[in-house]
């Protein structure tokens, strides 16, 4: 079953749901390598995203711009640009197809991906939000190339994003304030990976469970 | 947690109100988006001066909006960035057609809101220049980290800066002069305790009783080293040393001394460090011209101090001596 606006918005949903539900445990990851406002402002911006969600109307692209702008006026923080601009690019780059296939879906995280990576500057193992979106963006191409099934695909991205997030620990940051702490940022799991791994298990547990 | 608020997330809401009630002659609140004017409007053909951040460092930066400091300041979260569309709201309101200049502190969110801003802004065909302040001295290691933070200095900047637009000076030199001072300006904070968000309930870092933290930043978060309590003395030089060899500040220079309290250290004993620090200052052969001892760049009920220096010359002295009306700084006038 191609994605449409609709399993995007439940994607969106579920995204918000997650982090609502997990918004003290990204806090509390926040608190021991940042600032300790990571789960507040991402709850604040998607619950935002989620009620701007139109109900039928919009097209794949509107729905990524309206996620995005309300992402980027409500979230604040480094958060509020960098997810803002992951879903302005994403919505950018997947046009005006009336839906998506597995190739599609790997498009929209890729774009998505370099988004973050212009706006934030990180590199792979740099402690980000990258080390979680990378591995699931390479994930979702290797199964488009071997012409793998939505759910399979999705379900690889969501392993390798749950992989990536739980490789951070040992890192030590480089981008953000986590950056600050020096060798001190080790042996903490990154708030911004955790996050995005809940961003594509949301995918995973939506569009990717519909076949 | 113990506080004196009504709910969490009403303090930004209510905090602004109440400064909108108590200084209606200064300053003008609006909301949604949410950003802080003069009372009186941007002088035509004046560069106006927008700044921001995340609330909990009051009175920085709203208590610095008025004549001859900032015409504008957008308050985010506790803690947290302001939003570019506030920016951008902000901008617009306060240019009178010679542009607006951006005072960020370099945090990555703050950068990246500004960031998004400007490039709205440019939709809009105002005239917008941003300069990032990063005078911590704490942040060694600016490769491999997100650079060093924006602190103390940009109280100093916001004020010499605010006095050369009053003096009809253009976007471009206002900007230049915000770089020059920021060149010439070291910091360095500590804290003796965290400071608990009022949304998130607890404090940000633990610290015990005998322990404190040096070279802090101003959002509770941790710093490079922790060490047992020392007498205050000892403290100072702590900070002061660094700050002294990283510019360096050499024998026969001018400066302000800026000793500022986190917000939770009481004022004799700011007082009682800045004995010390100026002691130090003048053993280095320096002249203390100007000085500024009290809570300006505030870390929620954070104790602890930071200690800021700048290089002045007759020019910068001129400026810091103008004249600043604002809720939290007033000569002059």
């Amino acid at each position: 079953m191609p994605v449409t606006a609709a399993d995007l918005r439940a994607w969106i949903r579920a995204f918000a749901a997650q982090v609502a539900e997990e918004r003290a445990y990204l806090t509390k990851l926040d608190s021991a390598i940042g600032d300790g406002d990571h789960g507040q402002n991402l709850n604040r911006g998607l619950s935002h995203a989620a009620e701007g969600l139109d109900n039928g109307n919009d097209d794949l692209p509107a729905t990524m711009k309206s996620v995005a702008m309300a992402m980027i006026s409500k979230t604040g923080g480094a958060s509020g640009p960098l997810y803002g601009t992951f879903f302005m690019d994403a919505g950018k780059a997947v046009g005006e197809r009336p839906s998506l296939d597995v190739a599609g879906v790997a498009e929209l995280f890729r774009a998505g991906l370099s988004g973050v990576q212009r706006r934030g500057k990180a590199e792979p193992g740099d402690k980000t939000m990258v080390d979680a979106l990378l591995p699931a963006v390479e994930a979702l191409e290797t199964a488009a190339e071997n012409g793998e099934a939505l759910p399979t695909a999705l379900r690889n991205a969501k392993a390798a994003a749950e992989e990536g997030m739980k490789a951070t620990t040992p890192l030590q940051a480089r981008k953000g304030r986590a950056s600050y702490l020096g060798e001190r940022s080790k042996g903490h799991q990154d708030p911004g990976a955790t996050s995005s791994y809940y961003l594509v298990a949301a995918a995973a547990d939506t569009f990717g469970s519909s076949a | 947690m113990k506080k004196l608020i009504n709910a969490p997330d009403d303090v930004v809401t209510e905090a602004l109100h109440g400064m909108a009630a108590a200084h209606p002659d200064l300053l003008t609140v609006h909301f949604d988006p949410t950003y802080v004017i003069r009372a009186d409007g941007v002088p035509d053909g004046k560069v106006a001066l927008l700044s921001g951040g995340g609330s909990g460092h009051e009175p920085m930066h709203n208590g610095f909006v008025g004549q001859g400091m900032l015409d504008g300041a957008c308050p985010g979260e506790v803690f947290t960035s302001p939003t570019p569309d506030q920016m951008q709201a902000a901008t617009e309101a306060l240019d009178a057609g010679a542009g607006v200049l951006h005072i960020v502190k370099n945090y990555t969110g703050d950068v990246m809101n500004f960031e998004m801003a400007a490039e709205l802004a440019e939709a809009s065909e105002v005239e917008v220049q941003s300069v990032v302040v990063n005078d911590d001295v704490a942040v060694e290691d600016s490769t491999y980290t997100a650079g060093r933070r924006g602190v103390g200095g940009t109280v100093l900047i916001e004020k010499i800066c605010g006095a050369a637009a009053d003096r009809g000076h253009t976007l471009d030199e206002v900007a230049d002069l915000a770089r020059r001072c920021n060149a010439e300006v070291r910091s360095m904070g500590m804290a003796l305790t965290s400071c608990t968000v009022p949304t998130a309930g607890e404090p940000t870092f633990d610290l015990g009783e005998d322990e404190m933290e040096i070279g802090i930043g101003i959002h509770g978060e941790p710093g490079r080293q922790r060490m047992a309590v020392e007498p205050a003395d000892q403290v100072v030089e702590r900070l002061m040393e660094p700050i002294l060899s990283d510019l360096p500040f050499k024998d026969g220079d001018d400066v302000l001394l800026f000793v500022n309290s986190m917000g939770g250290t009481p004022l004799i004993e700011v007082y009682l460090a800045y004995r010390k620090a100026q002691e130090i200052a003048e053993q280095h052969g320096l002249r203390v011209v100007r000085n500024l001892v009290g809570p300006y760049i505030t870390s929620l009920e954070m104790a602890g101090l930071s200690i800021t220096m700048l290089r002045m010359d007759d020019d910068l002295v001129d400026l810091w001596d103008a004249p600043v009306h604002t809720p939290a700084l007033r000569w002059g006038v």
